[in-house]
């Protein structure tokens, strides 16, 4: 356990206070292993800083700070039209201009103090829930935003871990299924193993009128979603945003780690990259290694996952959702391209099964 | 492209602005006939709601409407306006204080409008706004039918007039006219109702053993499906909690209104 006040999970808590009540006796408060149950209490922290927020795939730098310290997080909310598919555009509602949103890393402990403005000419409420946050809501209440308005509210990061963030305004799945969502890294106290790379992919849903590249301002179809029947399933927010110029990109040699979201809003995805195993997964986005050696690894609606891989050849190396279809025919596919020199070791063609180059 | 585009509705904004003047209200009323509806909240026991009969706008008020009220009552003036009757962004979109822009402009609903000052307004013109289960009941109606709230495509439709970005719904008279002779009550601007606050708080007490733990999150999270009478209704969604999320100063781009009056 990398820390032992911040390892407690709310849903135990939550089993244990009502046990507590049922018994009639109060929660104890006990760093024994099996009371990981305790209240905690946040922190004080010292200092101030503003966070470096970005968007994807890119992820802010490593936390090197040692202590916990107040972060002000500003977040703009925008509603925009952007590009879904070649030819194809949504109406986007984006935390930051991009879908998905920025990319918030702060240090287990520290205080956040989160603005959250909606631009003026936005056409609805907004607001946000940070998994990352304990208390009613994850925020969503107090950060309920007309347009031209801002929110703020403050938190403590008390877990450690990878989350999702998203507008919780109703409706809520049509704020989802619009772009509303991101990721907030809690790095924890000591932070995590130094790594070569580090990229921020999203695998989300889109639900539109119409079939899966009909160009045009795409619309939202309800019945679709209500259907769990997505026109697009893609990674960073359109289809192709991971290939051409998009493409991620490591050396031979180094080590990757990506931080993978799943928005859903309706489907698990089944995450593997084509041709490497992954070294580390972080499961179910938490700050432990949990597995080594994973071929594919389950990431919820609503979850996230941190793997963690060395690249040994060069060459292309495919990222989907391995419920193949999804990559095949609504877009959840990425690239990532290693450069470097070949490593015949590794793999080699030692013999080539296609036909013979006529002469 | 943008003089092509706004000719037609200059045009008819000039036009019917002239007619206006000489009526005192642009395009007259409708009347909307007594009768209920399910609201989206609905109150234990009692899941219909009975309406009154009324007279609806059938515009919501233009710039244009708003700028010759603002000329005959100095106070709701921009620059002169008390800030505890409008927040920052009332008529924060005119040139001046009373200059509401082109004849194109001056045909958009009046929106960044406060709840005070759009009162004021239908209490000028010897009106008021409609409540929300007056507004609610009229907008249920289609082109062809008076209660198309069970009709999909309809229903879809609304959520596609509902998700257009600002500028397309600023435009004057966007949407379409209902079965009352109503038009643009989807599409355009969201629109003020008299008790845009009290639905929330009213509907809320009747359930969860009269806790009221719901009401906080009508307007957000999963937990607004909770009580709905329709969870499919997304505009409906959208429109509560676009008026869960305002207070009576609130000033919107994206909010305008329109007046009722008893029948």
């Amino acid at each position: 356990m990398r820390s032992t006040d911040f390892t407690l999970r709310r849903s135990t808590f939550a089993l244990a206070a009502a046990v507590a009540f049922l018994a009639g006796c109060e929660v104890a408060d006990s760093d024994d292993a099996g009371a990981l149950l305790a209240m905690r209490v946040p922190p004080a922290v010292t200092g101030e800083e503003v966070a470096t927020i970005t968007a994807p795939p890119n992820v802010p730098p490593p936390i090197t700070r040692t202590n916990a310290t107040k972060v002000v997080v500003n977040l703009d909310v925008i509603e925009q039209k952007m590009r879904l598919a070649d030819g194809v555009d949504y109406t986007m509602w984006t935390f930051g201009g991009t879908t998905p949103g920025r990319f918030i890393r702060v240090r287990e402990g520290d205080q956040v103090e989160l603005h959250l403005k909606n631009a003026a000419n936005s056409t609805m409420p907004h607001n946000i829930d940070l998994h990352a946050v304990t208390g009613p809501g994850g925020g969503a209440k107090a950060t309920l935003t007309i347009p031209g308005a801002e929110s703020v509210i403050s938190f403590s990061a008390m877990n450690p871990g990878l989350y999702i963030y998203h507008c919780a305004t109703s409706p809520v799945p049509m704020h989802i299924a619009n772009g509303m969502y991101g990721l907030i890294l809690v790095e924890p106290k000591g932070g995590l193993p130094k790594v070569d790379r580090e990229y921020y992919v999203l695998q989300s849903e889109f639900y539109t009128k119409g079939e899966y590249g009909r160009p045009g301002l795409a619309q939202l179809d309800m019945e679709r979603g209500v259907d769990e029947n997505p026109t697009y399933i893609v990674f960073n927010g359109s289809v192709g945003a991971l290939t051409g110029d998009g493409v991620l990109k490591a050396n031979v040699g180094e080590r990757v780690r990506l931080f993978i979201g799943n928005a859903g809003p309706n489907l698990t995805s089944s995450f593997h990259v084509i041709g490497e195993i992954f070294d580390n997964v972080y499961g179910e986005g938490g700050p432990t290694i949990s597995e080594h050696n994973v071929q594919t690894t389950l990431i919820p609606a609503g979850g996230a996952a941190i793997v963690e891989f060395a690249v040994e050849q060069p060459g292309d190396y495919i990222l989907v959702d391995h419920a193949i279809f999804r990559a095949f025919n609504k877009g959840a596919i990425g690239i990532l391209t290693v450069a470097g020199t070949d490593n015949p070791m590794v793999l080699n063609s030692v013999k080539t099964g296609l036909a013979p180059t006529p002469k | 492209m943008p003089p092509v585009r706004f000719l037609l509705p200059a045009l008819v904004a000039v036009t019917w602005t002239a007619a206006a003047a000489a009526q005192g209200a642009a395009g007259g009323m409708a009347r909307i006939p007594a009768g209920s509806y399910v609201p989206l909240y609905v109150a234990a026991g009692t899941p219909e709601v009975r309406v009154a009969a009324f007279r609806l706008d059938r515009y919501a008020v233009t710039r244009g409407e708003y700028l010759a009220f603002v000329r005959s009552n100095p106070k709701w003036r921009r620059d002169s306006v008390k800030a505890v009757f409008a927040g920052e962004g009332y008529l924060a979109d005119w040139p001046a204080a009373l200059d509401a822009g082109t004849p194109t402009d001056r045909a958009r609903p009046a929106t960044g409008v406060s709840w005070f000052a759009a009162r004021a307004y239908c209490a000028s013109t010897g009106k008021r706004l409609p409540t929300t289960d007056e507004w609610e009941y009229a907008g249920r109606a289609s082109e062809h039918s008076r209660d198309a709230s069970h009709d999909p495509a309809f229903m879809s439709r609304l959520i596609t007039l509902n998700t257009a970005g600002a500028a397309e719904r600023a435009l004057p008279r966007r949407g379409f006219r209902n079965a009352y002779g109503v038009h643009g009550m989807h599409g355009g601007p969201w629109e003020w109702t008299d008790d845009f606050n009290s639905v929330l708080v009213s509907a809320d007490s009747r359930e969860a053993g009269g806790t009221g733990r719901h009401t906080d999150f009508r307007a957000v999270c999963a937990s607004a499906a909770i009580g709905a009478s329709d969870p499919s209704n997304y505009a409906a969604f959208l429109r509560h909690a676009f008026r869960a999320a305002l207070d009576a100063r609130s000033t919107i781009g994206m909010l305008g209104f329109r007046c009722a009056a008893s029948a």
